[in-house]
């Protein structure tokens, strides 16, 4: 038996709309192996894992909080994969927009007003965005792999976070802990309703801005734009699209939004600059993306649902004593099988067998001995 | 102290040389597998499991190697046969292998490891200066230099080599000759996936016989730009190799003596330093274009 890909002659609409789900049945099925191999029963296992995360109200407001920033990150993905611009280095864009928007109150912590809250978002913007540039400037100006620039940033941005934590930054009345001074209340970025639980106004951010960017691709010139450049760059040179302006177009649009992720955790969520501030947000973001199938609304699902799966890893850590690194485990995955499913879009499977159409043949050649 | 020095170089370059070599062999095939990070973290946590769980470090090595192309196995099955994102998939690839490693490994942070011992040829190795350099070394060392000397024999000087470049450059042109480029292509795969996990193993077994999460820290990464720095030529390869070799020792050293720049920076040197090397290479577009396999990273899809 093998396997033959048929090329369709058009998408298909039906495997567009299903392989994420497809994708998602084939990951509980694989993790419910995972943790048959590690000794739990399944069932049981998969509840605490996607299920008792969502029943009480704290719980869902920790899901927005950890949804925001992989929504964030992911709508600003999907411009750069649809262009065919591969930033894989949000995670380093997320954590400079976070010190530069963490400048005025760690260091002018004296400047108490309602305008520093602002300021820290757009600088916020800014710093991802300016840290963006750096692989979108050597990609059209020498030419430079952005997967490998941009990645290399990540590694350079995590440890110039750990040295400014432990060094310039350090709070001067932190018991020599590295972390920095806590904001002011000014600095905070507030929860949308105090009253239930944590969920910041980040989660709005990244609601606000998927609902941009599908505008942006599914209504304007510049969304066409996006496309036709990621689907075939000649035909976008041919309609007088420049290829190099989409590079920095794209990169710092995405920059920008995981720098406002960035800024939008520490002062929303964590309140203070940390050596460690994200667990992985910017590349499990890729996976949202992609989850999303690069579609700004259906990145808004697919960030509620890797949030769900950190949630998950706590809960299941907690409950059934498993390390919370399977939820990483989970998350890889899930991409696989996405990846996989998304083939069902453009092809169709035809399983072909050999062994028994050998076996047809000799019966059709030998009657006689029979 | 220079020949110590040296020697810890070689330890750096090592790892960083099997898996860029690996993957040259994969991306002369007109294959981008971007999961070496995650082939290589694999091959790190298995090594060092089996290598502590029997007490062999060889046994801990061979185990790696068949992790390493099992997982090279799972790309070139979504990237060959069902034709996905190359790109994509290898990512998908990195980041499954830093999760599990993370998974499988939790239990065996902070245990001893065993260590590959370095070889000893009574007479040889006592040579003043070059005797522990050149015949002192440890056993994967040795591995890596004929390493080299096989690829560039291989891609070069055989019929097959000949015939994985043609796949590599023109998969169209390949097919019609009868060549096999699915299959040509999944063995460049396994052998690239084969040398991410020993590259992997190298690093919990030889370099530093622990097991710490995420202990591959961008090296698979660094091969990966090492291979564009070579412009996919084995031996330039070995030089990219010593040369990020020399940055990463010369930068701990740096931090050993105190210099008065912080160690966090100091420790993005090697980083850095890829950065620039990419893009000195790059900024001569014909010399690039000239040396890239002309359909990496490309979708076949052969019309039976």
């Amino acid at each position: 038996m093998r396997l033959e890909l048929v090329k369709r002659p058009q998408h298909s609409a039906l495997f567009s709309a299903l392989s994420p789900f497809i994708a998602l049945a084939l990951t509980l099925v694989a993790g419910a192996i995972v943790f048959m191999f590690l000794g739990k029963n399944p069932v049981e296992a998969l509840y605490y894992f996607f299920i008792d995360p969502l029943r009480e109200t704290w719980s869902l407001h920790e899901l927005a909080v950890k949804a925001a920033p992989l929504i964030l990150i992911g709508v600003g993905l999907s411009i750069c994969y649809l262009s065919n611009n591969w930033n894989i280095g949000a995670e380093g864009q997320f954590i400079i927009g976070a010190i530069v928007g963490a400048i005025l109150p760690v260091m002018y912590p004296d400047l108490q007003s309602w305008i520093v809250l602002p300021l820290m978002l757009l600088m916020g913007i800014l710093g991802g965005a300016a840290y963006a540039a750096i692989p979108a400037f050597l990609k059209v100006r020498f030419n430079t792999n952005e997967i490998l620039t941009s990645l290399m940033l990540v590694y350079v941005a995590q440890l110039f976070l750990d040295w400014i934590v432990r060094g310039p930054w350090r709070n001067p009345a932190g018991f020599n802990f590295p972390e920095t001074r806590t904001f002011h209340d000014y600095a905070i970025l507030p929860e949308i309703w105090p009253a239930s639980g944590r969920a910041h106004w980040g989660f709005v951010f990244a609601l606000l801005a998927a609902l941009a960017l599908w505008f942006l691709l599914s209504r304007t010139l510049k969304g066409f734009e996006v496309k036709v450049i990621g689907q075939s760059p000649r035909a976008g040179r041919f309609a007088g699209f420049s290829r190099n302006r989409m590079v920095i177009f794209a990169f710092l649009v995405s920059g920008g939004l995981a720098g406002l992720a960035g800024i939008s955790e520490v002062s929303g969520a964590i309140g203070q600059l940390r050596p460690s501030i994200s667990p992985g947000y910017g590349f499990t973001a890729i996976i949202v993306a992609f989850l999303g199938r690069l579609n700004p609304l259906g990145i808004i699902a697919a960030g509620l649902i890797l949030a769900l799966t950190y949630l998950g890893g706590e809960a299941a850590q907690i409950s059934l004593g498993v390390t919370d690194k399977v939820a990483r485990s989970f998350q890889g995955m899930l991409l696989f099988f996405v990846l996989a499913c998304d083939m069902l879009i453009h092809y169709r499977i035809r399983v072909t067998r050999p062994a028994l159409a050998t076996k047809a043949e000799r019966a059709a050649e030998e009657p006689a001995h029979a | 102290m220079l020949e110590s020095v040296l020697i810890t170089i070689a330890t750096a370059a090592t790892p960083l040389l099997i898996a860029a070599m690996g993957e040259l062999v994969v991306e002369r095939s007109g294959v981008l597998n971007l999961g070496v990070e995650g082939m290589m973290i694999m091959g790190a946590v298995t090594g060092f499991a089996v290598a502590a769980m029997t007490g062999s470090a060889w046994l801990g090595v061979f185990a790696a190697i068949l992790v390493g192309a099992a997982f090279a196995l799972l790309f070139g099955f979504l990237a060959l046969t069902l034709v996905t994102n190359q790109v994509a998939t290898g990512l998908a690839l990195t980041l499954f292998g830093l999760g599990l490693s993370g998974m499988l490994g939790e239990s065996f942070v902070g245990l001893p490891g065993v260590k590959l011992d370095p070889i000893y040829i009574p007479g040889l190795s006592d040579l003043p200066f070059v005797g522990r350099l050149l015949f002192g070394q440890d056993p994967l060392f040795y591995v890596s230099i004929l390493l080299t000397v096989g690829v560039a024999y291989f891609l070069f000087s055989t019929r097959a080599g000949l015939m994985l470049r043609a796949v590599g450059d023109n998969h169209v042109s390949a097919h019609a000759q009868g060549i096999n480029v699915i299959g040509i292509r999944y063995l460049a795969v396994l052998f690239g996936g084969a040398c991410a996990g020993l590259a992997g193993a190298y690093l919990s077994i030889v370099y530093t016989p622990q097991w710490v999460e995420n202990m591959t820290a961008g090296r698979g990464w660094i091969a990966l730009a090492l291979v564009v720095f070579a412009s996919w030529r084995p031996w330039r390869i070995v030089a990219g190799a010593y040369l990020f070799g020399g940055v990463t020792i010369g930068q701990l050293h740096a931090q050993a003596l105190g210099v008065g720049i912080p160690s966090q920076l100091l420790s993005a040197l090697p980083y850095l330093a890829t950065i620039v090397v990419l893009v000195l290479i790059s900024r001569n577009r014909r010399l690039t274009m000239m040396n890239t396999p002309a359909s990496l990273g490309r979708a076949f899809v052969p019309d039976r």
